[in-house]
């Protein structure tokens, strides 16, 4: 009996001991996954602590300089710049699909205008009597300039889309050798045009101020819709509009211009980038705005090329564009050729 | 067909500049042009790292994607050559390399380029293969002899490695696991993208 006794004891003592480790097992066994993960990414953490070289990566990635013992002009002690996967993602997006449909647009918006208003003749009989509009240093001036800056565009809009229009139709040949000359031409004529617009700007600025006319001027938008004559004075309110764009253009293609075409200075590659984007936005926009002034000058307007080949205009151009101008001019009014009349005078230099 | 790349173990380099030298002296590249340096980040500091770099011969290369008379091409082995008679010397491929690996040797007065040179993984240019103008030009092309560029066969730590993409990886794996820690494929990322 005493030992069936004991043996229920123990019996019990077991299912005691089961239920309690069974009870504490159920509960603790589950939660043994996270002394795993913590004892894991402990280690992880360590090998983090233990790897100071990944600053050195993280600092080539940010582009710091380091010491190189060679030398050169294009030689740097950074390892890896990043400006210049955005430079050529500017360049090649942005520059390169969207500026052609500035020009695009612009020839087709002048060719509409001319199609529908045609060129504007000048109104009655022209009596042969001339006045004086520019004198032969604005002459000189200006076709320098102009002429600087078509050849200008053309080489900078050749280097610009030549690989993507010229290519296909000249060949990889072909083109090199116009892009060879084109870049020399670009880069040798920039700083004479460079002269050439400030002293454009130097000479034109005092005429271009704008005045109270040119409000009314802008108010029937210069007549270009209606057709009607606006009063103005030697430069009429869209003339000012395109000069003060010529002095803004200017100014900002000259500066880009001339940083990039002296790399001697020892400019970073950023600068280099920064400018490269200015100076190809600017400048096309420059040229399309450029077009209507060529447009305006030519075909657009009869009479007016005249002044600035000629120096002289016909009176009855002076009244009907620049009636203003021409009442202080009109007493220099001669007839006969314009070659042999008389050098323009001093109204021409004492504008409106 | 192999995919060549260099490497460059930051663990061993010692910038002791052997590659630069290789390299001027196989390609007699002219004053002032290093188609190779080395960088050396926390100079004189305990733990600094020296890293030779050149032309990594990118995926996507950048010069070749804004050079305007596209001038540049890669060839079958991945190398990225380019035409020295097409090349215009704009200077565009310098301000776009990642690596500033674009050189120009310098002709005449106000800082104009001339035509661009740089690291072809001594694999020449697109003239006819070991002919002398190709030489005078482009350098010795050692991959037409069958052989590997000169810097990496030069290094005295065997720091530098380059061959194909595959094989340098394996032996570099092979160096990270028995150094321990992580693997510092320099520049892999820049140049091959994270894919391949």
């Amino acid at each position: 009996m005493n030992t069936r006794l004991e043996s229920k004891k123990r019996h019990a003592r077991i299912m005691l001991w089961s239920a309690v480790i069974i009870v504490f097992g159920a509960m603790f066994l589950p939660l043994a996954s996270y002394v795993f993960t913590d004892t894991v990414s402990a280690r992880a953490a360590a090998a983090q602590d233990a790897n100071p070289r990944a600053n050195y990566w993280r600092a080539v990635r940010e582009g710091n300089q380091g010491y190189t013992s060679s030398s050169g002009p294009y030689t740097t002690n950074v390892l890896i710049q990043n400006g210049g996967q955005n430079w050529r993602h500017l360049r090649n997006g942005p520059v390169a699909n969207f500026l052609p449909w500035i020009l695009a647009v612009m020839v087709l918006v002048i060719a509409l205008y001319h199609l529908i208003k045609g060129t504007q003749r000048i109104e009655g009989p022209i009596s042969g009597k001339t006045v004086p509009r520019w004198t032969l240093f604005e002459r000189v001036l200006h076709w320098y300039t102009a002429s600087l800056f078509i050849v200008l565009a053309i080489t900078g809009l050749s280097l610009l889309f030549g690989r993507a229009v010229l290519i296909p139709i000249l060949g990889p040949w072909g083109f090199g050798a116009w892009a060879d000359f084109s870049i020399m031409l670009h880069n040798y004529l920039g700083p004479f045009f460079v002269v050439g617009v400030l002293l454009e700007i130097l000479v034109w600025a005092r005429m271009n101020i704008p005045k109270e006319a040119d409000r009314q001027w802008f108010k029937k938008a210069g007549g270009l819709f209606s057709g009607e004559h606006v009063p103005a004075g030697r430069s009429n309110g869209g003339e000012k509009v395109w000069f003060w764009m010529v002095a803004i253009f200017g100014i900002v293609v000259s500066v880009t211009g001339l940083i990039l075409d002296f790399p001697n200075f020892e400019q970073s590659r950023e600068t280099m980038q920064l400018m490269n984007i200015i100076h190809a936005i600017s400048s096309v926009i420059w040229v399309a705005i450029a077009l209507g002034h060529m447009y305006m000058g030519t075909l657009g307007n009869e009479g007016v090329l005249q002044g600035m080949t000629q120096g002289r205009v016909s009176v009855e151009w002076a009244k009907q564009h620049h009636d203003l101008w021409y009442e202080e001019v009109k007493d220099q009014a001669s007839s006969g050729d314009t070659e042999s009349a008389a050098e323009p005078g001093s109204a021409a230099k004492q504008p409106s | 067909m192999a995919r060549m790349k260099f490497l460059c173990d930051a663990e061993r380099c010692i910038e002791c500049n052997s590659c630069v030298t290789a390299c001027k002296n196989e390609h007699e590249v002219p004053w002032g042009v290093n188609r190779r340096r080395v960088v050396t980040l926390n100079d004189g500091v305990p733990g600094e790292k020296s890293i030779s770099v050149a032309c990594m011969h990118c995926t996507d290369a950048p010069c070749a994607a804004v050079c305007p008379v596209d001038c540049f091409y890669t060839t079958d082995d991945g190398i990225v050559l380019h035409d020295k008679d097409l090349c215009i010397g704009c200077g565009y491929c310098f301000y776009a390399c990642p690596f500033g690996a674009p050189q120009y040797p310098q002709q005449a007065a106000f800082g104009v380029r001339g035509k661009m040179d740089k690291c072809t993984f001594c694999a020449g240019g697109p003239l006819q293969d070991n002919s002398n103008v190709e030489y005078e030009k482009y350098g010795r092309n050692r991959i037409a002899e069958g052989k590997l560029p000169l810097c990496a066969e030069m290094c005295s730590t065997k720091a530098l490695l380059a061959g194909d993409g595959d094989m340098i990886a394996d032996i570099y794996r092979q160096r990270v696991l028995k150094r321990g820690g992580r693997p510092q494929t320099w520049g892999w990322e820049s140049a091959y993208g994270t894919t391949g």
